[in-house]
């Protein structure tokens, strides 16, 4: 496998009233071609804002892209003019955005909104369009599509238009889908019907995916890697199975706990991290987790953990001064001793 | 779509019955035009005999009960001072009006437009402080002084304009400006704002990503949603400047509606006020009901709901 993106040590800043805020902290990783990688992280990990900057999408100012390449199709994104970015944005590379309510332009046409990313980047005109215009809204699932494409948003549900931007994004055949929390506004049946279809749209045409969330429950059932962000740094990285049954960082220890469990009919409180996100212009100067982190060492707040691989793993890999299982073990054995 | 019309029909006359009826009322505290149109010295008698003649002798409640039955006939009564229908004497006047208001409306519209979106697509440079300060400056300066200056300049000491009157597109450009000034900057202060409003949002940001050209982004996707308040404005300010610029008239000795009515007011002249006061407040139903039809054009949400 062969990477189609090769992100290197990417820094954003954001020249804010409050300072300078460390959106995004010399963040590396690989997508290989074929995977689907979920990223994972609450408000302010930088999830988001990476994936902008890597589209020429953030606005400088206030953003300041400090440092970083993305590599992607043999073209450094960074460095790329504005002009051969347009190029790959929605061509090569295609977007979902969350919040389907304020995405589509209000006063066009489902139709025109589809129309013109085709005119864009392909060579379809007249009654080849309208067919691929058709065919798109019928791929993702929205009845009577040669009618629709005539109608304006407000006359979409959520569900409908969140359809309307997957096909968008899906239009143009790119080698790469990055969707941002594409399904976080609709409701849990809409939401799985969604996931169904980026499945079927990887097994009918090997795109690459990038699925940005804060849901782990989203990324257990779509992704093939899981990486878990904090404070614009990775915490944790590796295959889906490895991470969710053996996690090493506190973080994804604190967000898997907070998942409801199928099936599980118990009276207990979901787990809740303790503390909100950090403050971006005032970061703590360790482990960015630490003063949220009950497993936190005194070296956690000194010293920024470097990303390395679990022992024996290849894929699998975490930032965090502490032995999580060790200590996870020790708690467990504490609370049989004293029951 | 029937019923709509209906609805905004009734409406319409509605509000220039109200506009009308306070207009009559007022007049009235004016005081009396026998006497002013009199020469001086006239005896109480000749006064009298005057306001006879004129009905000015009959209750108020009769005078307006009259006025009403006649305007809906379309007739206003005979113009004190010019002794022929008022309506016909006001709508002489249109055409000056209507050039120069239409005229200003075009120019401030044309460089509103341009000066708001440089201001708004070069946020924080040097340009769109500029621009924002000249806008200031042209929103704030009164009309009569901004005209007078005008004047001074090109007709007086340059030469190269008449200084007033009415007849040729000579005429027409200094009053035309004077008015496109406020026009423009009001425009482009608004369509500023509204461009940034539209710029954060988020099918903006999905236009990008899809990589369509700057153009397609600005004209399709900012620029059609930013128009939209900039119509009302439009449509505000066409309404008032149709109703005749008071004071540019004035400076500029042009023969609108704005100055007939001002004359009228001084002479307490009523027909010619209440007709000139009933046409301008059609102009502005009229106007409104055409910004409407065009919001629905503009915006497909605002179609729907009808």
């Amino acid at each position: 496998m062969t990477a189609l993106l090769d992100i290197r040590n990417l820094t954003v800043e954001f020249d804010t009233p409050g300072g300078t805020v460390q959106a995004v902290n010399g963040l590396s990783y690989r997508v290989e071609e074929g995977e689907t990688l979920g990223i994972v992280g609450e408000s302010g990990s930088g999830k988001s804002v990476h994936i902008l900057a890597l589209l020429g999408l953030l606005p400088t100012p206030p953003a300041r892209i400090v440092s970083g390449e993305a590599w992607f199709n043999g073209q450094n994104l960074m460095t790329l003019s504005d002009r051969a970015l347009r190029e790959i944005r929605g061509g090569q590379i295609g977007m979902v955005f969350q919040d389907p309510m304020s995405s589509l332009n209000p006063v066009l046409t489902v139709g025109r909104q589809l129309r013109e990313v085709l005119q864009r980047h392909t060579g379809l005109r007249g009654h080849a369009l309208k067919a691929r215009m058709v065919e798109l809204l019928d791929i993702v699932g929205i009845p009577h599509p040669e009618a629709r494409l005539s109608q304006y948003p407000h006359e979409f549900s959520g569900g409908m238009r969140q359809r309307v931007l997957i096909a968008i994004g899906m239009a143009c055949n790119p080698r790469l889908l990055i969707a941002d929390e594409a399904t976080t506004a609709l409701d849990v049946t809409v939401q799985a019907q969604i996931l169904d279809l980026v499945r079927k749209l990887k097994a009918d045409f090997g795109t690459t995916v990038i699925w940005v969330t804060h849901d782990m429950g989203v990324v257990a059932e779509l992704a093939d890697t899981v990486q878990v962000m904090y404070g614009g740094r990775i915490m944790e990285r590796g295959p889906v199975r490895a991470v969710f049954h053996d996690p090493r960082s506190a973080y994804t220890w604190g967000l898997l706990k907070s998942l409801p469990t199928e099936g599980a009919r118990t009276q207990k409180r979901l787990y809740q991290i303790p503390g909100s996100p950090p403050n971006m212009a005032n970061m703590p100067a360790g482990d960015p987790f630490a003063p949220r982190n009950p497993f936190a060492t005194e070296r956690c707040h000194t010293e920024v953990p470097p990303l390395r691989n679990v022992d024996g793993s290849q894929d699998h890999q975490f930032a965090a001064w502490y032995d999580l299982p060790a200590l996870l073990a020790r708690e467990a054995a504490d609370a049989e001793a004293s029951s | 779509m029937i019923g709509f019309f209906l609805r905004r029909l009734g409406e319409s006359m509605l509000a220039i019955w109200g506009v009308v009826t306070i207009v009559f009322f007022v007049t009235r505290v004016l005081g009396d035009p026998a006497a002013l149109l009199l020469p001086i010295g006239a005896s109480a008698a000749d006064i009298e005999a005057l306001r006879d003649q004129l009905g000015l002798n009959q209750p108020l409640m009769v005078q307006y009960f009259h006025f009403v039955t006649s305007a809906l006939q379309g007739d206003f009564g005979t113009s004190f001072q010019h002794g022929r229908d008022a309506m016909d004497v006001v709508l002489e006047r249109l055409p000056a009006t209507a050039t120069l208001a239409l005229t200003a409306i075009a120019l401030g519209l044309v460089i509103g437009a341009v000066a708001g979106s440089v201001a708004a697509l070069k946020r924080g440079s040097a340009v769109e402080l500029l621009v924002m300060a000249v806008a200031l400056l042209g929103q704030a300066t009164p009309v009569f002084w901004l005209g007078i200056m005008l004047i001074l300049c090109f007709a007086v000491n340059l030469g190269w304009l008449p200084t007033g009157g009415y007849g040729t597109i000579w005429h027409l450009i200094l009053p035309a400006v004077t008015l496109a000034v406020f026009v423009s900057a009001s425009i482009a202060r608004l369509l500023r704002s509204s461009m940034l409003d539209i710029l954060q949002e988020d099918y903006i940001r999905t236009a990008k990503a899809k990589g369509l050209l700057r153009s397609t982004v600005f004209f399709w996707h900012v620029a059609r949603n930013a128009l939209i308040p900039v119509v009302t404005m439009t449509a505000i300010l066409t309404g008032e400047l149709l109703g005749g610029s008071v004071v540019t008239e004035t400076v500029f000795a042009w023969p609108g509606i704005g100055r007939l009515i001002i004359q009228a007011i001084e002479a307490k002249d009523f027909p010619i006020i209440q007709a000139g006061i009933t046409l301008i407040a059609a102009i502005f139903v009229l106007i409104n009901f055409l910004v409407d039809l065009l919001y629905g054009v503009l915006d497909p949400r605002i179609r729907k709901a009808r």
